[in-house]
C-alpha cells in the first residue's frame, strides 16, 4: 500500500510536536496557568469595607459608632499625627474631624475617597435623624460575561492562536532549513505544496485540542460560558489559526537561523501582545492609534472571539473583523510563496 | 548511455570560484569517486549534478535528462528525482522521529520504492526500527541517511562524504551497503577525502583541486602514473650532518621522484630493497641521523601530493 506524502508529512509534524515536552507546555500549559493566575488575581471582589478615620476630639466616639453601623464602613479614632500618616499612605479613605460643622477631609481625585465621603455623610446624617424623602429599592445584579475572566479567556485564546501559529510554523520551517532537511526534501520528488500544507493540517488538528483546553478550563474553573454558537467559535478559530500559520510562513520564508526567526517572531508578536486587547481593552490607547490597532490581525481576532463568546453575536455581523484576519493570512501566504527560500 | 555527463560547469560564490570548468562522464553501473581536499569544489559539483544548485555555466545530463524541464520543481524534474537517490553531507534528520517513521516519510515521496523493512535490511538497521533518530550513533545515522536515499530503488546514487567522521567499523559497514547497491546494477557518484575509500570502492576517480579535475582514471592507473609503487619517507634529527640535496636522492638506485616537505622527505620508489640500503649509506656518509623512516605502498594520497605539493588532509 502506498503512503500518501501529505499524510506522512503531517504525521511527522505532529510527532515532532507532541514528542517535545516544552512545546506542549507553551501551547497547552502556559495559557492555562496564565488564565488561572489572572483569573484569581482579578476576581471581582467589590470595593469591600471603606476605612474611615475620626480625629480624636470631643464627640469622636459617637461619630465612630454611627459610621460603624453602616456595613460599607469601618471607623477608627486616631490622633492627629497618626491620622496624617494613615491619610497620606491611603490606609484611610476619609478623615472626619468632629465639630460644628463636621469636616470631611479627603482627596476628591480618588474614587474610593469620594465613595467614602458619600457613605460617611449618609451614615452620619441618618444618625442625626434625617429622613429618606423618596422610597427606593436596590436590585443587585452580577452579570456573568462582565467579569475580567470573561474578557480574558477569549483574549488568551486569540493570543494562543497567534503564538502557536507563528512558532509552530516559523520555528519548524527554519529548523528544517538550518538542519538542511529542507534541502534534502528538495532532493526528492516531494511537492512543495505538500510540505507547506502539512503545517496547516497539523495546526488545525492541534487547534481543536488547544481550544477545548482553554475554553473547557474557563468554563470549569470560572464558569466562563460561550454565549454564541460553538460552530461560529470553531470557524473563527480555524480562520485565525490559518491566518497566523500564514504569517508564520512569511516570517520563516527567508530566515536562515533560529536566532533570526526568533527575533522576527518577537517583532511581529510583541506589538500585538500589548496593543491588541488581550489583557486589557485597546480602547485605552489614544484615538489617533485606534485605526492602526484595529487593523492588527490579533485585534480583529480577539474582537470576533469576544463577540461570539461574551455577546453571542452571529457570524454574519462579524464580517469586518473576519475579513481583516483572512486578509492578513492571504497576503502573508501570497508573499511567503513568492520569496520562500527552499534550501 | 552515460549515467552522468556534464561539461563546462562553472560556479562562482562572491569572489570564490568553487567550480571552474568541470567535465565529467560517468558510465551506467560505474562507481565514480570525486576526490579532493575540503574546499576543492566536490560538494558544489555534486549539488549541481543533483539539481540543487544552479550552475553559472555548463551543461548537466543525468540518465539522458536535464534539470529545469518545465520549470524548477516541475513534473519533469520530479520524474528525474524519482530515479535518483541522494544523501547530502550536512542533513540532520529529525531527532524525534523513529528510524522507521523517517524511512516511511521519505518512501511516501516516491511512486516506486522498497518497503521500509527491505531498505532497513539493506543498511542493517532492522534492530533500530523503533529508535528515535536522535539516539542513533554517528554510523547508524549515516546508514539511515543512505537508507533514505536507497528507499526509492534509485538507478543513480549520490553520496556526499558518506563516511566522514565515522569509525573504521561503521565505514566498512557503509562500504558494504554501497557494494551491494552496485552489485544490483546501480550507478554511484561519491565524494570523499579518504584515499582508502576511493581506492576500495571506486572504478574510477577524479582528483579535484580548486574546482578543477587535475587527474582522472582508475585508482590503479593514477597510482601507476607516479612511476613506482612504493613510497619511502624519512626525517632527520635537526643539526646532525648535512641534509642530502634532492638531486643526490634522485640519483639513488630505484628512486623515481623526490618530494621534499617541511617535516619529512618522500621518495617515490620502484624497488624498496635497492633504494633503502642506498639511502641509509648516503645518510651515514653525511653523518646525518634518522629520526623517522617509513615505507608504504603508493596511494591516491601520494598522487595528490605529487600533483599539488600539498597533503590532502591539510591542503
Amino acid at each position: 500500500m502506498r503512503d500518501r506524502p501529505l499524510v506522512q508529512l503531517t504525521l511527522a509534524r505532529m510527532r515532532e510536536f507532541y514528542r517535545e515536552p516544552e512545546a506542549i507546555f507553551w501551547v497547552f500549559g502556559f495559557p492555562l496557568v496564565l488564565a488561572f493566575a489572572l483569573g484569581i488575581a482579578f476576581r471581582n471582589r467589590g470595593p469591600g469595607e471603606l476605612k474611615i478615620g475620626v480625629l480624636r476630639a470631643p464627640g469622636d466616639s459617637v461619630i465612630a459608632a454611627a459610621l460603624d453601623r453602616s456595613p460599607a464602613l469601618a471607623a477608627a479614632v486616631l490622633d492627629s499625627g497618626e491620622a496624617r500618616t494613615q491619610f497620606r499612605t491611603g490606609r484611610i479613605a476619609l478623615l472626619v474631624v468632629p465639630g460644628d460643622p463636621l469636616v470631611y477631609r479627603y482627596d476628591s481625585t480618588r474614587t474610593e475617597s469620594r465613595l467614602a465621603r458619600l457613605e460617611a455623610d449618609e451614615a452620619l446624617q441618618r444618625a442625626r435623624g434625617r429622613p429618606d424623602v423618596a422610597s427606593v429599592r436596590d436590585e443587585r445584579v452580577t452579570e456573568p460575561g462582565s467579569r475580567y475572566i470573561d474578557f480574558l479567556i477569549p483574549g488568551l485564546l486569540g493570543m494562543n492562536l497567534m503564538g502557536s501559529g507563528l512558532w509552530g510554523v516559523g520555528f519548524s520551517v527554519v529548523q528544517a532549513r538550518t538542519k538542511k532537511l529542507l534541502k534534502r526534501f528538495m532532493a526528492t520528488p516531494m511537492r512543495r505544496s505538500h510540505y507547506l500544507l502539512s503545517f496547516i493540517l497539523s495546526r488545525l488538528l492541534f487547534l481543536f485540542l488547544e481550544i477545548a483546553a482553554l475554553v473547557g478550563f474557563g468554563w470549569l474553573m470560572f464558569g466562563v460560558a460561550v454565549r454564541g454558537s460553538f460552530g461560529a467559535l470553531a470557524l473563527i478559530t480555524v480562520l485565525g489559526a490559518l491566518s497566523f500559520a500564514g504569517l508564520g510562513m512569511l516570517v520563516a520564508s527567508r530566515a536562515r537561523t533560529i536566532e533570526a526567526v526568533s527575533g522576527l517572531m518577537n517583532l511581529v508578536m510583541l506589538p500585538m501582545w500589548i496593543l491588541s486587547g488581550t489583557f486589557f481593552s485597546y480602547s485605552r490607547f489614544p484615538d489617533a492609534m485606534q485605526p492602526f490597532v484595529k487593523a492588527l490581525p490579533l485585534t480583529a481576532l480577539n474582537d470576533a472571539l469576544r463577540a461570539v463568546m461574551i455577546d453571542g453575536t452571529g457570524l454574519v455581523r462579524l464580517g469586518a473583523p473576519l475579513a481583516i484576519v483572512a486578509g492578513w493570512g492571504a497576503v502573508s501566504v501570497g508573499v511567503a510563496l513568492k520569496i520562500f527560500r527552499w534550501r | 548511455m552515460a549515467a552522468i555527463r556534464c561539461s563546462g560547469l562553472v560556479k562562482r560564490y562572491a569572489d570564490v570560484v568553487a567550480v571552474a570548468g568541470l567535465e565529467l562522464t560517468v558510465a551506467a553501473g560505474e562507481c565514480f569517486g570525486l576526490l579532493g581536499p575540503n574546499g576543492a569544489g566536490k560538494t558544489t559539483t555534486i549539488e549541481i549534478l543533483e539539481g540543487l544548485t544552479e550552475p553559472d555555466a555548463g551543461d548537466v545530463e543525468l540518465l539522458g535528462m536535464r534539470w529545469g524541464g518545465g520549470g524548477a520543481g516541475g513534473a519533469a524534474d520530479r520524474a528525474l528525482r524519482e530515479r535518483l537517490g541522494i544523501q547530502l553531507q550536512e542533513t540532520q534528520l529529525a531527532d524525534k522521529l523513529t528510524v522507521a517513521e523517517t524511512v516511511r516519510l521519505f518512501r511516501s515521496f516516491y511512486t516506486s520504492s522498497h518497503s521500509v523493512d527491505e531498505v532497513l535490511a539493506l543498511v542493517e538497521l532492522e534492530e533500530k526500527r523503533g529508535a528515535w533518530v536522535g539516539k542513533l550513533s554517528g554510523g547508524q545515522k549515516q546508514r539511515l541517511a543512505v537508507a533514505c536515499a536507497l528507499v526509492s530503488r534509485p538507478e543513480l546514487l549520490f553520496l556526499d562524504e558518506p563516511t566522514t567522521g565515522l569509525d573504521p567499523q561503521s565505514r566498512r559497514q557503509l562500504w558494504e551497503v554501497i557494494r551491494r547497491f552496485r552489485a544490483a546494477g546501480g550507478t554511484v557518484l561519491l565524494t570523499t577525502h579518504y584515499m582508502e575509500e576511493a581506492e576500495r570502492l571506486c572504478d574510477r576517480v577524479a582528483i579535484m583541486d580548486h574546482g578543477k579535475v587535475i587527474a582522472l582514471g582508475t585508482p590503479r592507473e593514477l597510482i601507476a602514473s607516479l612511476g613506482a609503487e612504493h613510497v619511502v619517507e624519512f626525517a632527520l634529527v635537526d643539526g646532525a650532518g648535512r641534509v642530502p640535496a634532492p638531486e643526490e636522492l634522485a640519483a639513488l638506485p630505484g628512486v623515481q621522484a623526490v618530494r621534499p616537505g617541511p617535516d619529512r622527505t618522500a621518495l617515490t620508489v620502484a624497488a624498496v630493497h635497492l633504494a633503502v640500503p642506498a639511502l641509509l649509506g648516503l645518510l651515514e656518509r653525511r653523518g646525518a641521523e634518522l629520526s623517522m623512516l617509513a615505507t608504504h605502498h603508493a596511494t591516491l594520497e601520494d598522487v595528490f601530493v605529487s600533483l599539488t605539493g600539498r597533503q590532502l588532509r591539510d591542503a
